[in-house]
């Protein structure tokens, strides 16, 4: 029944910024990913994405939470309208500069530095702000 | 706690996560966890990833910290069992040509 104008999705989901919550919504996401009406793509890869993209926008927005935030809370919002995905992740920190988180250097073992580079990798555009909620990673995903 | 079944084998080390997910959650416990292996006298690790349906960048970090620390200890650290999306996030950041990886635990058990 119906066509891809079936595909609205809004969830809005507010919880601590500790890392125990990360399954929670990443499994979400999956979940989403797996009830889209008219998506014609590897599903299951899709669903896989967008936890791993999730994942690693609140581990960022925890990493750069202030001790001393009062909230002590990660907003995340999935919104899915038609073929348009779009996942914002919220934190109340100093913020950083997106322009600046590099590529990592394959050659190096680095353990750290591959979370920006997943994110990029797998969503087609990934834009960080301040606005007056806090600052919000945004990313979006055409869903075709 | 992470859930984390170890057991010897010919000399060998069989670390095997029976965890849906390694992500930041538990990753420096992994990390942790293979150290403490390691400084036990213990240098040759087979890490068993059959559960793991997900990795994170952090879960990656902390295989490659075991790889490392075990080759400081001229040890040996290999990876068995990885589902194909998993697989896959080692071929996206390379990782596959750093790490000997086995698809199953008994392939890992029958090499060297």
């Amino acid at each position: 029944m119906g066509g891809a104008s079936d595909n609205i999705v809004n969830v809005d989901i507010v919880v601590p910024n500790q890392t125990r919550y990360l399954g929670l919504i990443g499994n979400i996401a999956e979940q989403i990913a797996k009830e889209l009406d008219g998506f014609t793509g590897d599903r299951d890869t899709l669903a896989y994405h967008l936890n791993l993209a999730v994942t690693e926008a609140m581990v960022n927005a925890i990493q750069y939470s202030p001790s001393s935030d009062a909230e002590k809370t990660v907003r995340v919002c999935i919104h899915i309208e038609d073929e348009n995905l779009c996942i914002r992740v919220y934190d109340h920190g100093q913020g950083f500069d997106l322009n600046t988180v590099p590529t990592p250097d394959f050659e190096e073992l680095n353990e750290r530095g591959r979370g920006i580079f997943f994110i990029r990798a797998l969503m087609d555009s990934v834009d960080y702000r301040k606005t007056e909620c806090g600052n919000v990673l945004e990313m979006r995903k055409k869903l075709t | 706690m992470m859930n984390i079944l170890t057991e010897k084998h010919n000399g060998k080390t069989i670390l095997s996560l029976k965890e849906e997910r390694l992500d930041a959650h538990n990753s420096a416990e992994l990390k942790d966890r293979i150290l403490k292996v390691l400084e036990d006298g213990r240098h040759h690790l087979i890490i068993d990833l059959a559960q793991v349906r997900f990795i994170d960048s952090s879960g990656l970090g902390a295989l490659l910290s075991g790889y490392k620390n075990a080759g400081l200890r001229s040890g040996s650290f290999v990876l068995a069992g990885l589902q194909p999306r998993v697989q896959s996030m080692f071929e996206l950041t390379r990782l596959h040509r750093v790490f000997e990886i086995y698809a199953s635990l008994q392939e890992a058990l029958g090499s060297g």
